[in-house]
């Protein structure tokens, strides 16, 4: 078979199965992240970085939340910089380390995972979704010991669960490509170790949504208080945190004003008790 | 060995097409148009998991008939083509005349170099702004490719459910009177003496490019709520437990359906 796409021609009979990134290998390899060579040293001060992202079950999903900073060196790169993304209508990943090698990460994983859906007519399960993505941070490994790190957080509602208390559920990774279930809550990122400290005190088995978001919203507030690469919600502009809840109707990002609101309420309460 | 006889290209190729119309037309149909929610596929399918009608990209829908693999595989190479064009430059370059263009390119080169052409025909779909702003197109064994506003059906018997469809089609209708409208066409053909036949929910495959819905337009209409789309209308006005009811009594409902045409 052959069909000219207009980059290169002939290689739509490859035998390839149902993964994009092996399709794009043969097809188009130079659009694989992770082809580069770099050149030796440390490059992790060439590009912005994404800093804090935190998670939390709930009784029927899972949530997930990043602040909006993106720092080089010093300086504040972005203020209003996204890092939570859908992947696909029942998952979503949060990104810390070089944005712009993360984010081309996520577009492709997105793509792997609709691509995937389409050819086989049906999703992966959560556990696959988890570990594809644990085989293109391994990709990365190269680039991220020169500096280049790329670590995301994974989050999603296991379709095939029974139970819906157990349903949603998140995943850690480590550099190499080590993927891991984390109970209850989790986060990554520059901020992670004051978020995770806030949120192991706050999380609860059982809660709803609105206290998931509200226990995440805190821990991004505890993670900026303390960590100069993490931003705090800026009522000046009304930039808050973006914030993702998964549960069996899809994916569904919070809207600036649900999330202002719960920003208001931490800040009210904050002000009272600043925790010196 | 075998003597190599001469045959004209002329002869050749009216044996392909008439090979491939015949394979073609072996198959149960498939019938795509424009409503006024987005486009609509119903296939008479009764396998639920081998489907005649795909999702391509966020705003492109497929639907084929003919030889399951050789349609299978070109819709595979459809969605590799969407992906990788998507993934290249931005979601809103994959077009479906540009998928169109691809598929004429392979289906017209397999017709004219091999020796068995693909027995297939099939629809390209994406939904517009508006129903004005649908593009369908078809493209058949040999790849040559007509865009055809409105409606097409395809398959077994296609001209006489297209006049069918020609009648009663319009960019009006909403889902249900689409639905009714597409149903109807596909029960026009193969009933006993000439008579339509009444499908059910089991024997079609139904789906739709919503034009509402942002991103993947592409959703399957399955199980209960295709049989409420397929129950008589004014069990929209009856309470819940009522439509229930009528689409569990399906043989008593269905019979009673065509005195209302």
């Amino acid at each position: 078979m052959q069909v000219t796409t207009g980059r290169s021609s002939n290689l739509f009979n490859a035998p390839v199965g149902s993964s994009f990134t092996e399709f794009l290998n043969l097809a188009a390899p130079e659009l694989l992240p992770g082809r580069r060579p770099l050149p030796p040293g440390d490059h992790g001060a060439v590009a912005p970085h994404g800093t804090t992202i935190v998670a939390a079950t709930y009784n029927g999903g899972v949530v997930m939340g990043g602040d909006r900073r993106a720092t080089q060196g010093n300086m504040i790169a972005q203020r209003d910089i996204e890092k939570v993304f859908p992947t696909d209508a029942y998952s979503v990943a949060g990104i810390a380390g070089t944005a712009g090698i993360a984010i081309e990460m996520i577009r492709l994983y997105q793509v792997e995972l609709e691509h995937y859906e389409k050819i086989e007519g049906t999703p992966l399960t959560l556990d696959g979704k988890a570990n594809r993505l644990s085989i293109m941070i391994r990709g990365n490994l190269g680039a991220a010991l020169q500096g280049l790190a790329v670590i995301p957080l994974f989050a999603g509602f296991d379709l095939d669960a029974t139970d819906p208390a157990a349903a949603g559920r998140i995943f850690g990774f480590d550099v190499t490509g080590g993927c891991w279930e984390e109970q209850g809550y989790s986060s990554v990122g520059s901020g992670s170790v004051f978020a995770k400290s806030s949120l192991k005190k706050l999380w609860k088995p059982a809660m709803d949504e609105a206290g998931a978001v509200r226990i995440l919203v805190e821990s991004l507030y505890d993670a900026a208080d303390d960590d100069s690469a993490t931003g705090g919600p800026d009522i000046i502009r009304k930039l808050y945190p973006i914030l993702a809840v998964v549960d069996a109707e899809g994916v569904r990002r919070l809207t600036d004003d649900e999330v202002g609101a719960v920003v208001a309420e931490v800040i009210a309460d904050r002000t009272a008790n600043p925790g010196v | 060995m075998a003597m190599q006889f001469y045959a004209s290209p002329e002869q050749l190729m009216r044996d392909r097409s008439e090979f491939a119309r015949k394979g073609i037309a072996r198959g149960r149909s498939v019938v795509v148009l424009s409503y006024s929610g987005g486009v609509l596929f119903v296939a008479e399918n009764p396998s639920k998991a081998l489907h005649k009608v795909s999702e391509i990209y966020d705003r492109i829908g497929y639907a084929a008939v003919g030889k399951y693999n050789e349609f299978e595989a070109l819709r595979q190479v459809g969605v590799r083509y969407a992906d990788l064009r998507g993934y290249s430059y931005d979601r809103r370059d994959v077009t479906a005349r540009g998928l169109v263009n691809a598929f004429a390119q392979q289906l017209g080169a397999i017709f004219g170099e091999q020796s068995k052409p693909f027995e297939v025909e099939v629809c390209v779909a994406q939904v517009g702004a508006s129903a004005a702003g649908d593009e369908l197109y078809r493209l058949t064994y040999d790849g040559s490719v007509t865009d055809e506003p409105g409606f097409i059906a395809m398959g077994g018997q296609s001209e006489a459910i297209a006049s069918n469809l020609r009648e009663k089609h319009s960019n009006e209708h909403d889902l249900r009177a689409a639905l009714k409208v597409a149903t109807e066409a596909l029960g026009s053909i193969g009933g006993e003496n000439g008579n339509p036949r009444t499908l059910s929910a089991a024997q079609l495959e139904v789906a739709v490019l919503d034009r509402a819905r942002p991103g993947r337009a592409f959703r399957r209409i399955i199980g209960a709520a295709l049989e409420g789309l397929l129950s008589v209308p004014d069990s929209d006005a009856k309470p819940e437990t009522d439509a229930k009811a009528d689409a569990d009594a399906t043989p008593d409902a269905e019979t009673g359906t065509p005195s209302e045409e």
